[in-house]
């Protein structure tokens, strides 16, 4: 058996399409859906003659991104042709930017386990417009639809930090929650908003000798668990495949492969002889961008707490479980609903499961996102006040939870209507409790302190009490007049 | 003289532009190409060590339109110049090697 130790390099090449209402260069509304070719003009379809004019937001949405992205946000950027040669860009080329992008340098922070964070480093954020859809249908021939032609996008290029499939899952989760919270893109994966494509290596020695795999790009990924799952394969791919050959880096080209999600493995799909010729030239029909003080502070002034930070301040301020701030994180409006209640009164833990047991049921129910379910915050914080005061029990602020989302009336209101209150006057319970001795005296007997069937018993009595009341006596009074009576 | 441009470059230039050249062209570009650059060579003659790289010709910066959706063209319109269409789709030689960005 060889001793082998090795590590896995993973960069990621990312491609985040900017919600704005229209493409780069042309007034054309992007937008998915919308039937094949009706959302094209000659800017877009690449027209001799025509003049791309450049969307202001696209270029704000890029720069509040990359500020996210802890990226040198460049003053000075201009454009490049980048020659390219499908048909789904039919002027044959992609406006992009080559040697003066417009960030640099940034990382992005991902959780690891035991709440540390690890920062991975992202060499460029850039922009560049998206290409159209060509699809491949039976025949001699394929088809192509222009609608997503001129789309804007970040291109994301990260150094090789990542090293195994969970880290590059957890970047992909931070990168989506981070555009979400910012408002750039919606960043759904299976719309093909967010796209990853992995470079992976290994490198290390076995029996003392290095060794270094030949780079292999994965494409066709869009899920975050194709993502996870694709690097993890290609790993053990990789270090099979060299411990059969010892053909390494050098001695095989680097590949493209497509990740086959039905079988769950990596497919070869071509190799890169030679490096790609794209000859970039500055574009003569756009001209440079120059951010100033002024304009800049004015996007900076955008800037949001960030999901990451957010969930850290859920855990240390609210005590909450770092799976609980997870999830309340996961949406911008959700944390800050989050946030709302608790400032109202409600209690952190209380208002935490009422969201994401409760609300989270209800809303994934509806089809709708829970801030959708329109219960207003600070009466969600006063049902969580309700039930610390014992006015109602657990079980019937759920079910009030699901009457709040139908009804604007207040919960205490709607408790009361519902017949929800816990009897908590103890002058009432202690009545009842009377009356239920008097029906039950074996058992008052078993239940008094040191009996052998104490605990039974006392069960049995509380039982009574609930019956009588038709569970609504608040079951902490009642315990403390059993035990008053019966020690 | 020996070329600029060998024959094998030419050929690699031929391919990335998409052209296919018989033999004799390649020899005739390879004598034309290398003549434009000994011409462009000429430039190297000045001295442009302070000279800032200019990133475009003109001196206009920030030509910006606001994010507001105007009206397509339609699709009859759209695919009205296409060599062949079905109706919704361009139709296009099948791609074999699918490396766009789709
Ligand atoms: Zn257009």
């Amino acid at each position: 058996m060889a001793n082998i130790k090795y590590k896995t390099l993973i960069g990621l090449e990312i491609h985040v399409q900017l919600k704005t209402k229209t493409k780069m260069f042309c007034s054309c509304p992007t937008g998915f859906g919308g039937e094949a070719n009706t959302r094209v003009c000659p800017v877009c379809l690449g027209m001799p003659g025509v003049l791309p004019v450049m969307n202001k937001k696209a270029y704000e949405f890029s720069v509040l991104a990359a500020l996210a992205l802890n990226c040198n946000i460049a003053r000075f950027t201009k454009w490049d042709r980048k020659s390219y040669y499908y048909p789904d860009l039919p002027k044959n080329y992609q406006i992009s930017q080559y040697d003066l992008p417009m960030s640099e340098n940034g990382y992005i922070e991902i959780p690891t386990d035991g709440g540390e964070t690890k920062k991975v480093r992202i060499l460029r954020a850039h922009l560049e417009e998206d290409a159209g859809k060509n699809s491949h249908a039976t025949g001699n021939y394929s088809q192509v639809d222009l609608n997503r032609a001129g789309t804007p996008l970040l291109e994301i290029v990260t150094e090789p930090d990542l090293r195994n499939g969970r880290e590059v899952r957890s970047l992909a989760q931070q990168l989506q929650r981070i555009v979400r919270y910012l408002g750039v893109s919606e960043a759904d994966m299976q719309k093909g908003h967010m796209r990853f494509e992995p470079n992976i290596n290994l490198v290390g020695e076995i029996d003392g000798k290095e060794f270094k795999t030949a780079i292999a790009e994965i494409k066709n990924l869009n899920s975050f668990r194709a993502l996870e799952r694709s690097v993890d394969y290609e790993t053990n791919r990789q270090l099979e495949e060299y411990l059969e050959t010892r053909k390494g880096m050098g001695q095989v080209p680097k590949t493209t492969r497509g990740w086959d999600a039905d079988r769950e493995i990596t497919v070869h799909q071509r190799s890169k002889e030679a490096a790609n010729d794209y000859r970039y030239f500055p574009d003569p029909d756009l001209v440079p961008v120059v951010l100033d003080d002024a304009w800049f502070e004015q996007i900076k002034s955008r800037m949001v707490e960030l999901p990451l930070a957010k969930e850290r301040k859920f855990i240390s301020k609210y005590g909450l479980s770092e799976y609980d701030a997870g999830v309340l994180t996961s949406e911008r409006s959700m944390a800050e609903y989050f946030e709302e209640a608790i400032e109202a009164g409600g209690d952190a833990k209380r208002v935490c499961n009422f969201i994401t047991q409760t609300g989270l049921k209800l809303a994934n129910e509806a089809g709708k996102s829970f801030v959708d379910l329109g219960i207003e915050a600070k009466k969600l914080a006063k049902l969580s006040q309700m039930v610390s005061d014992g006015d109602i029990n657990a079980s019937a602020a759920t079910s009030l939870i699901s009457k709040m989302v139908e009804s604007d009336e207040d919960p205490m209101v709607l408790a009361e209507k519902f017949n929800l209150i816990q009897k908590s006057d103890t002058a009432e319970l202690e009545a009842i409790v009377e009356q239920v001795f008097a029906e039950n005296p074996q058992a008052v007997e078993d239940a008094r302190a040191g009996s052998k069937k104490e605990k039974k018993s006392r069960g049995f009595l509380m039982g009574q009490v609930m019956q009588k009341t038709k569970g609504q006596a608040n079951p902490k009074v009642v315990s403390g007049i059993l035990a008053k009576k019966l020690s | 003289m020996t070329k600029k441009l060998d024959y094998d470059e030419v050929r690699e230039v031929a391919l990335l532009a998409r052209l296919e050249l018989c033999d004799n062209e390649v020899e005739e570009f390879a004598t034309q190409l290398s003549s434009i650059l000994e011409y462009i060579e000429k430039l190297d003659e000045l001295d442009t060590d302070d000279v800032e790289p200019l990133a475009h010709s003109l001196p206009i910066k920030n030509v910006f339109r606001e994010d507001i959706p105007r009206e397509c063209l339609s699709r009859d319109e759209a695919l009205s110049n296409a060599p062949d269409t079905d109706g919704e789709f361009f139709i296009v030689p099948k791609i074999l090697d699918d490396n766009s960005n789709a």
